[in-house]
């Protein structure tokens, strides 16, 4: 069992023409017309209803001070969908806990959201990309231990009962804590994260939540695997597919020339996403002492593989590149089925694809002639797929 | 306990860190900017000519431990009154620059026992005016060329060529960056109270202001210096945010002037 989830950042593709060298944080909200950006959330809200329809799941993420991504505030969409959508699981990829200054609004928030959607919110928390920290101003050596504290905190206040609790910790303080509603999923709604690292995939599978993994390519296995030990580390079997995720761009049409067509609109988002002031893509903090330092002596950083171990760059790779590393599933829906597939075995299962079938300037029509070929064509195949590591937990 | 002999170690409350100690005489403790400080450095020798000069690497910068308890100022100001006592130093000149500068002007307010001079030189840590108006040139929206324009009276003096130097080197680079970070970051380069709490200061204060400095602007070393009674306000032409690398022999003739006056 597979499932897809919808996922667009809700771009506003005109900023791409007049961008001054800045997509992001100080790119001038003027270049925003309000009345463009009205038609394009209507849009994607539509799109999400037909994925809802086609049977597919919904993912939401946010991001801040950017023409990438309209969806700043994402318990917006998500209350939106909670209500006109009736199927889907509501899944926030992610929440950036560590940059809010009132957990207990997202424990709010998001408990409220459970109940409206009837239990189908998946709660996604992450740390947030490099160019979060100049519009949050949370401080970024810091803000997983103030990640750490929120999660508690938000977990703790999903699931305390009986009587007002009280919080004094290193970030958050709070005398009287009583969340109404409580969630509707109990004993809360499912987490996620995201990783990039063999010790962040680890430490997810010890705690045994959903980890999701954005980029890898055919470097994901030692994620995965990495994620695997540390869930069996803690007395459990090997984990169902459903606690892996990935994260790739989708471009289908019915015939190849037209997926490809649309697979480079798809992938000019990618190449384009990492257009900001220079000083905003690497925080102090953000990544390791070591890791700055190898940067700052012009050491190429990891990148991603394709399936036959070429070394690819997403920012700038080509579509056959793309596809060879499983960064675009592109093509026909057998196509694209096959090389889901084809990913799924070398994963050793993946229970969740996170599927970008919209980005950038790819147009209304494009999405919804994907979405609908996929859904009726791809989506019923890869939902009775054997996973590989699925049957050691049929009970 | 000599490390590499030219930089000492010492245990202060259990926070393990390196110091340059250098010459004899009154004690000066020179806290360095958030660049971190080469034991190279030619202000070093010249503050030691005239004087005990103690340089620590603040927790966190150089080699130094960094404590995860650390997370402002405050922390390294009690951290340094603890080290005075520790070295039981009296009558010591406590010399500040930039981020050591605010710390300086912290240990200050909190207790002068030890010290008979303070010196701040284009010193953050006040909130100067309103809360609309950037004193502080955001320094983590800089690229590094623009940092070395806005930093000093000759841009070439801020370069580095990263690819020449040993690992280890860039490594402190690296890690200075992120100290300083994690230490200011957010209130930016200030503590909105200092400013308020800047007339306990009851030692002779001089601010030493690199007058090329576009990090700050002379008004703020100004306004620094009229909220401490009696402070004297001294530039220095031909340096910027840094007067210690940039003019290391005024630096240190102008200090020791000012302490031998006042």
């Amino acid at each position: 069992m597979m499932r897809v989830y919808h996922f667009t950042e809700q771009p506003y593709p005109a900023a791409w023409n007049d961008h001054g060298g800045s997509l992001r944080v100080n790119l001038p909200n003027r270049k925003c017309d309000p009345s463009t950006a009205a038609d394009l959330y209507h849009r994607f809200y539509d799109e999400w209803m037909l994925a809802d329809e086609l049977g597919f799941d919904i993912m939401l993420n946010e991001h801040h001070q950017t023409a990438t991504c309209m969806s700043s505030t994402v318990v917006v969409p998500l209350a939106i969908l909670a209500r006109q959508t009736s199927r889907a699981r509501l899944l926030v990829l992610g929440y950036p806990i560590g940059h809010r200054s009132d957990p207990l609004r997202v424990a709010e928030e998001l408990a409220t959201i459970d109940v409206i959607s009837h239990g189908r919110l998946e709660m996604g928390f992450i740390k947030g990309v490099p160019y979060e920290f100049p519009c949050s101003n949370q401080n970024p050596v810091t803000v997983m231990d103030k990640f750490w504290e929120a999660h508690d905190f938000i977990l703790k206040a999903m699931t305390s009962h009986e009587e007002p609790f009280s919080w004094e910790g290193e970030f958050f303080h709070y005398r009287q804590v009583n969340i109404w509603p409580r969630p509707w999923q109990q004993p809360h709604p499912p987490v996620w994260s995201a990783a990039g690292s063999l010790a962040n995939a680890r430490m997810l599978g010890e705690r045994g939540y959903v980890m999701a993994v954005l980029g890898s390519g055919y470097k994901t296995r030692p994620l995965y695997d990495a994620y695997r030990e540390g869930y069996m580390s803690k007395g459990r079997p090997p984990p169902p597919p459903d606690r892996l995720a990935y994260l790739g761009l989708l471009a289908v049409a019915a015939d190849e020339a037209e997926a490809r067509r649309r697979g480079e609109i798809v992938a000019g988002y990618l190449r384009s996403g990492g257009i900001v002031w220079p000083p905003f893509r690497n925080p102090p903090g953000y990544l390791s002492v070591e890791e700055n330092a190898g940067i700052l002596m012009g050491r190429p950083r990891e990148r991603t593989l394709t399936r036959d171990g070429r070394v690819v760059d997403m920012r700038s790779a080509g579509i056959q590149d793309l596809i060879d590393a499983a960064l675009l599933f592109c093509g026909t829906p057998d196509q694209v089925y096959r090389q889901i597939v084809e990913f799924i075995d070398y994963a050793g299962g993946v229970g969740h694809l996170l599927s970008m079938g919209q980005a950038g300037f790819l147009s209304h029509a494009d999405t919804v002639d994907g979405l609908t070929l996929f859904g009726k064509e791809v989506l019923p195949r890869l939902k009775t797929y054997p996973q590989p590591g699925a049957a050691a937990h049929k009970s | 306990m000599a490390a590499d002999g030219i930089m000492s170690s010492l245990a202060v409350d259990g926070v393990r860190i390196e110091m340059i100690e250098r010459g004899h005489g009154r004690p000066l403790l020179f806290l360095h900017p958030g660049i971190g400080l080469s034991p190279g450095a030619p202000v070093l020798d010249h503050l030691a000519e005239r004087a005990r000069l103690i340089a620590p690497i603040h927790p966190g910068f150089g080699r130094s431990e960094q404590p995860a308890r650390f997370t402002g100022i405050d922390d390294l100001a009690y951290f340094y009154l603890d080290l005075m006592d520790a070295l039981d130093l009296a009558d010591a000149t406590l010399v500040g620059v930039s981020l050591g500068g605010w710390i300086a002007a912290e240990i200050a307010v909190k207790s002068s026992a030890r010290i008979s001079h303070l010196v701040l030189a284009n010193a953050v840590g006040i909130k100067a005016w309103d809360r609309e108006t950037r004193e502080i040139a955001d320094i983590f929206a800089l690229t590094e060329e623009q940092f070395n324009e806005r930093a000093y009276f000759d841009p070439a003096a801020g370069k580095r060529d990263y690819a020449a130097m040993p690992e280890a080197q860039v490594r402190i680079i690296a890690r200075n960056r992120e100290a300083t970070a994690r230490y200011a970051w957010s209130p930016y380069m200030h503590d909105p109270k200092l400013r308020q709490r800047l007339h306990r200061i009851r030692v002779p204060t001089l601010l030493l202001w690199g007058m090329a400095d576009r990090i700050l602007s002379e008004s703020y070393g100004r306004a620094y210096a009229a909220a401490i009674t009696g402070a004297r306000f001294e530039p220095i032409a031909r340096a910027g945010h840094f007067p210690h690398i940039e003019a290391p022999d005024e630096f240190a003739r102008q200090i020791f002037a000012f302490v031998d006056a006042a």
